[in-house]
């Protein structure tokens, strides 16, 4: 490359043509609209269609709305939704664990094998379960790690082996019926009316005590903060859906202990990926793992690390559908259960190219998944009807990741 | 090829704060260094040039201990010192700047800023990140740095423009308190302005008084803002000039090697 050292004079110089970034955007009907298109709106996107899912269900059956329908719904989605909860932090580094469906299988054969063949306690059973998810994860993980292979073909082979061994150990009856007591009790009993409010209560305190502490901080350090109308909003409307979900689910059962049990796996998994060192640096791999490397973070260990967690809320996912179905089978943690595990948060907001997303889109996209499924069972259609849908509906939500990426690359270029 | 020791006593700080002695490295059979000696004093920017393969980066690599040389001495204020992983560099306070590679675009300025070094509350790993001072500092930075053009420090980091994206950079290099910045090719693939903004940076770096070394291919950009410019060709330092002595001309020649048939004219 001679011509490089040429030493032509440099052109005159001219006014940087580049829009230069702007300042945090003033709010508009406009920008509100470009910012769904880019996705950084990314949850009231799945908020409107989950409103949207919920009319067209209504308007063909009345029975859609209901609070008896409503609990149900909140109970089918919890176990996938726990799943999603490890989906989340994979897709996070840019990586994906097909082996999740299998794992919850094999896990859920695990725990109900210790709890009713061999006479364990349920708490050690479950304990147990966990615990071999987590190993399952690191194993996987090391194989990620250390060979470079693609976390795709790593869990894939997960996905049929994990599959062989929980046939393995469900033995020649291939089918377990839980006893009645802790693990099924997990997705059947329900909080008294009082209890859910005060626990409602407690969860908007929390959040809008958080939210005004930071504030606070942020205007006594004499940094800019978001309009006082923006911030009370959201705050209101959190307020509002808490309070209207609560009262919904009092008028059946109450508050599913399942729910809370999700609901609090995603507000930790949320708070630590928002919020701490460690979630930070998950953002960075995902974003940029060799600059991530060049910063001085163990890339290595938070990828064994999020395998780890991965297949650990599988297992807890696993444990849960278990106790639901009040049986582990053969065909436990099969079928579309990895696929819907993956579509939810994809739907919902969570980039599969990593480094983009919030564990929120586990539960947002559990429920908008949840609800088409529910929905379709209550109209009966049929399963081929219902496969295409299901499918369908995942293929829109990449479209819409991979538009979202291509259009935010071409506004950086511009 | 004896044209390094013969130019060497030309401009040489008088109290360097980096100075290796006979760096070489072989990649297999390549030789990608040879016997090359290397200083930088305070408050100087050194502009290493040279074609490609002539050995910048992997001189670069050398320093900041990424790839440490197969041979060479090193004394850093006068101390010998190793240069053998990229903490011995660190914690001498030698700062890398690697063009784009050491960006997260999904991340905002902030957050790049401090990545890998985030200001936490106790508990490791786990620790609450205190976004408000990080926030508070990053602002600091930029504004001791004058870099006025990004205006949002929330701003995802994908969004800027090259500039903008080079003084993030360059920025976070600092928050170590090196005292030396070494940047590879800050300006490659920026426009003119931006360009500018970049030099307008490492001169403030200079006032600061960091010794910086740039490697660059623009030469344009190399006598604006080098105090010293030295010439690898072939893995070999062949000459180093005063940029107040000298003409682009000359840096041409010793580049391609059209001076190396004993006419040294561009080197005192």
């Amino acid at each position: 490359m001679s011509d490089t050292a040429t030493k032509a004079p440099p052109p005159p110089e001219t006014p940087d043509p580049t829009t230069e970034a702007g300042e945090r955007p003033e709010f508009s009907l406009g920008a509100a609209l470009r910012g769904l298109a880019e996705g950084e709106l990314g949850s009231l996107r799945v908020i409107l269609g989950i409103a949207l899912v919920w009319i067209i269900f209504q308007t063909q059956n009345s029975n859609f709305l209901t609070a008896l329908n409503l609990t149900n719904l909140m109970l089918q989605v919890v176990a996938v939704g726990l799943v999603s909860v490890g989906v989340v932090l994979v897709l996070l580094l840019g990586e994906i664990d097909l082996s999740i469906g299998s794992v919850s299988g094999l896990c859920a054969a695990i725990m109900a094998v210790l709890n009713i063949k061999h006479g364990w306690a349920p708490v050690p059973a479950v304990v147990a379960a966990i615990i071999a998810g987590g190993i399952i994860g690191a194993f996987q993980g090391f194989f990620v790690n250390f060979f470079k292979i693609p976390s795709f073909v790593v869990t894939l082979a997960g996905l049929i082996g994990w599959q062989g061994l929980q046939l393995q150990v469900l033995g020649d009856t291939g089918t377990i019926n839980l006893q009645s007591g802790f693990i099924v009790d997990l997705t059947s009993k329900f909080f008294s009316s009082a209890t859910g409010w005060i626990l409602g209560i407690v969860a908007i305190a929390a959040y809008v005590g958080s939210a005004l502490w930071r504030r606070r901080r942020r205007v006594a350090a004499g940094l800019g903060v978001e309009d006082f109308f923006a911030f009370a909003f959201r705050a209101v409307l959190v307020a509002i859906a808490v309070v209207v979900s609560i009262y919904v689910l009092n008028q059946d059962r109450g508050l599913p202990y399942a729910v809370l049990i999700f609901i609090g796996f995603v507000w930790v998994f949320a708070f630590i990926t928002t919020r701490t060192r460690f979630g930070r640096h998950m953002y960075a791999v995902g974003g940029n793992a060799e600059a991530a490397r060049r910063a001085g973070i163990n890339v290595t260990r938070v990828r064994m690390v999020v395998f780890v967690l991965s297949s650990g809320m599988a297992a807890i996912g696993g444990i849960m559908a278990a106790s639901r179905l009040l049986a582990v089978n053969q065909s436990s943690g099969g079928s579309d259960f990895l696929l819907l595990a993956i579509a939810g948060p994809v739907v919902a907001g969570t980039s599969l190219f990593g480094g983009r997303g919030t564990v929120w889109s586990a539960l947002l996209g559990a429920i908008l998944i949840g609800s088409i499924s529910n929905g379709m069972d209550l109209l009966a259609l049929s399963s081929a009807v219902k496969f295409m849908i299901t499918g369908g509906v995942l293929l829109a939500a990449v479209t819409i990741d991979s538009a979202t990426r291509l259009r935010r690359q071409s506004v950086r270029r511009a | 090829m004896t044209d390094a020791t013969a130019t060497k006593p030309a401009a040489q700080p008088k109290t360097p704060l980096l100075e290796l002695r006979g760096v070489s490295k072989s990649f297999g059979a390549v030789r990608a260094l040879t016997d090359v000696d290397f200083e930088v004093g305070p408050g100087e920017v050194v502009a290493l040039v040279g074609d490609n393969g002539a050995g910048k980066s992997t001189l670069i690599k050398a320093i900041s201990g990424i790839q440490p040389g197969d041979r060479y001495t090193a004394r850093f204020e006068g101390n010998d010192v190793n240069l053998n992983t990229p903490q011995d560099a660190t914690s001498l306070g030698i700062a890398t700047v690697y063009q784009d590679l050491a960006l997260a675009d999904n991340l905002d300025v902030v957050e790049n800023l401090f990545l890998g070094s985030e200001i936490s509350g106790p508990g490791g790993e786990l620790g609450l990140l205190d976004e408000t001072r990080m926030e508070h500092k990053a602002l600091d930075l930029l504004s001791q740095l004058a870099v006025t053009t990004i205006r949002n420090v929330r701003t995802e980091v994908g969004s800027l423009s090259g500039g903008q994206r080079q003084s993030v950079s360059i920025a976070r290099s600092l928050l170590g308190e090196p005292k030396i910045v070494m940047l590879d090719e800050p300006t490659a693939a920026l426009g003119v302005a931006q360009t500018r903004q970049v030099l307008d940076l490492i001169t403030r770096l200079r006032e600061r008084g960091l010794g910086v070394v740039v490697i660059s291919h623009n030469l344009a950009d190399v006598f604006e803002v080098a105090d010293r410019i030295i010439v690898l060709r072939l893995g070999q330092r062949v000459a180093t000039f005063d940029r107040e002595t000298s003409t682009p001309d000359q840096v041409v020649a010793a580049i391609t090697g059209a001076s190396s048939n004993g006419q040294k004219g561009g080197q005192r």
